[in-house]
């Protein structure tokens, strides 16, 4: 792997080292929470547990945000986690907003797609953002919330696990060692993760011997706000080619190079600059911002919580780019762990909840790889006949409908759904195939709240919600009543109940004034939705459920219960 | 073992089919012969459609199974 950077357009902040006082008084700072790690997921991680209200420090060996644009393609998935902590208004706000791809054969646009196809939701299919833009705002937002304790050029050196589970740390900062030692650790420090090291865990999976080159170039140019992908390109002859906008007209270019090129050779500007200008053609000025020379690996390590230790993002796990997987897939690691454990902390849910979390995000690991491994593999064929079918699947795609299916550019990342795990009820009544089922992350809608138009998915996030629709006098006492009950369980649940345009003017409630929520919620009066407190549905019921029913969906999604 | 491949011939004419099939490749190189073997095994796969059946024709012609056929 080689890495240039050459120019930046980008001014990069300096966050303030303050000495810990551990520093000075020798002693073993004590703390029940520490993020190890302060990239994109390690402040995920700090802005979720900030807005459950749980104090947390940041240890991070550096002083500023990601060296580099790095991991640009923000997924609307992630972008609901990050509106719940109040910053992804910004980053829509700065990015560059996305939803349709195309690509290529030669010059000839073979197909394109649309990952969001239909209106009314709050967050787009995507944006584009450099990485150093999304920590800048994640910082801003952290302190602005005021209970987190970001710990700069703090790096975490050992980790050894004591008698009692819990995690010793040695951190070393310009001024002075110190110790921590803490209840529980997230462990975010990427991809050459120092905790995965010292605790001698096991990296496995596949790397892939093609070389890619990674460029950002500044230019001015009005290229449409979309994901470009060529197979075999006249300007790059027998490879492929990504072309991607980001904000500051930058642009990210990815040139397949083939196995046998020369990383150091490959990253010199000299040899870069002749490439992009035959895809850029010879009329558009541009500079070179920043080279990497890369292979890719699809690796994870085998279970994700070790004792105290909980691994998540790149130090878990691994994928190549194609689909924007690495990013997202970290961002979701926090979404299913925070909860679990501001819960246990608190009290409120038993101990082996955590446990879920490994056995939720696992398959979802497995999953992000399962489908970076494959666009790889499409993208890089390794023999004859992989060689052979790509070209025929590339040549029917021209003509017929069926193969453009097939042609891999990159399957594009989605959220994970927990169906068949341990917290998660299955459906007993018949939904017949409409709504999220259970173990599925909740869907957006537009909705009216006291005469002013809002969104729906915003409503859940933080706690257990009830998401009751109702359509008739019956269903809003029905509801009414049976919500008091809810609200006494432990944790709490609180009702959000949805009605149908025809029943505007009830008060309190939200409208579903476009019909979205109870259409795409597969919803009649009566139907209910437990969700968890990341947005993922825990239980559902077609008509009211008896409070001894949501209990239990309840107890079983907070790790009490075992699968029946 | 239950099977949904069909093994029983189904093709009305089977000489004219292989005919059809070997004439189809008439004048090709080599290479040209693989390109028209890879499209056409998508081809009729997409037209079967069913993973199962996919599945056991792909172990079938790998010499997997199949038990007496």
């Amino acid at each position: 792997m080689a890495e240039v950077t050459v120019q930046q357009s980008y001014s990069y902040p300096k966050y303030p080292f303050r000495r810990p006082e551990a520093v000075d008084d020798g002693q073993v700072e004590r703390l029940p929470l520490v993020i190890v790690g302060g990239g994109v997921v390690g402040l995920a991680a700090a802005l979720e547990f900030a807005h459950l209200g749980i104090e947390t420090v940041v240890l991070d060996d550096d002083d500023t945000v990601s060296r580099g644009s790095r991991s640009i393609c923000v997924s609307k998935r992630t972008l609901e986690i990050f509106d719940r902590g109040g910053v992804a208004d910004r980053m829509v706000d700065k990015g560059v907003v996305w939803q349709r791809g195309r690509v290529y054969r030669g010059e000839a646009e073979i197909y394109n797609f649309d990952l969001l196809p239909e209106q009314g939701h709050k967050m787009p299919a995507f944006i584009n953002l450099q990485q150093y833009y999304a920590e800048e705002y994640l910082v801003d937002r952290i302190d602005a919330l005021g209970v987190t304790d970001l710990r700069w050029r703090n790096a975490v050196t050992g980790i050894e696990i004591d008698e009692e589970g819990r995690a010793l740390l040695s951190v070393e900062t310009p001024e002075g060692d110190y110790q921590v030692l803490a209840d529980h650790v997230i462990a975010a420090d990427g991809v050459r993760s120092t905790l995965r090291r010292a605790l001698g865990l096991k990296f496995g999976g596949r790397t892939f011997e093609e070389r890619f080159l990674i460029t950002d170039i500044r230019m001015t140019a009005d290229f449409p706000m979309e994901r470009r992908f060529w197979f075999e390109p006249s300007f790059h002859a027998g490879q492929s080619a990504l072309l991607h906008r980001q904000p500051d007209n930058i642009f990210r270019i990815d040139l397949q190079l083939g196995p046998d090129a020369d990383p150091v050779e490959e990253a010199k500007p000299e040899r870069v600059i002749p490439r992009i200008r035959r895809m850029v053609g010879e009329d558009l000025d541009f500079t070179l911002e920043w080279i990497s020379v890369y292979t890719f690996t699809c690796r994870r390590i085998e279970k994700f919580r070790h004792g105290p230790v909980f691994f998540v993002g790149d130090a878990a796990h691994v994928v190549s780019p194609f689909g924007a997987r690495g990013g997202n897939g970290g961002i979701q690691d926090i979404d299913n762990l925070a909860w679990k454990l501001a819960l246990v902390l608190k009290g409120e849910a038993p101990e082996a909840l955590l446990d879920s979390y490994d056995s939720e995000r696992v398959p979802a690991a497995d999953e992000n790889i399962l489908n970076s491994s494959r666009s790889t593999d499409f993208m890089t064929p390794k023999n004859q006949v992989s060689a052979d079918f790509r070209q025929a699947v590339l040549s029917l795609s021209e003509t017929v409908p069926f193969a453009r299916a097939m042609v891999n550019s990159g399957r594009l990342s989605l959220p994970h759904h927990y169906v068949s795990t341990p917290l998660t009820t299955p459906d007993r009544d018949d939904f017949q195939g409409r709504g999220p089922a259970p173990g599925s992350p909740a869907l957006d809608a537009p909705i009216r709240c006291d005469g002013r138009d809002d969104w729906l998915l915003i409503r859940f996030g933080g706690r257990f919600v009830a998401l009751c629709f109702v359509d008739s006098a019956e269903d809003a006492a029905a509801t009414a009543e049976i919500s008091k009950a809810f609200e006494a369980l432990k944790p709490p649940v609180d009702s959000v109940v949805v009605v149908s345009a025809e029943r505007e003017g009830d008060s309190d409630r939200l409208v579903d004034s476009d019909g979205l929520a109870f259409k795409r919620w597969g919803a009649d009066g009566g139907t209910v939705y437990l969700i968890r407190p990341d947005q993922h549905v825990a239980a559902r019921w077609k008509a009211i459920p008896s409070i001894e029913k949501l209990s239990k969906a309840l107890a079983r999604s907070i790790g009490e219960e075992e699968a029946a | 073992m239950t099977t949904k491949l069909e093994a029983a011939l189904g093709i009305a004419r089977p000489d004219d089919f292989y005919e059809a099939l070997i004439e189809a490749h008439r004048g090709l190189s080599d290479e040209e012969s693989r390109q028209l073997n890879a499209r056409l095994i998508l081809i009729l796969a997409n037209q079967v459609g069913d993973m199962e059946v996919l599945t056991e024709a792909l172990r079938l012609a790998r010499g997997e199974g199949g038990g007496d056929r």
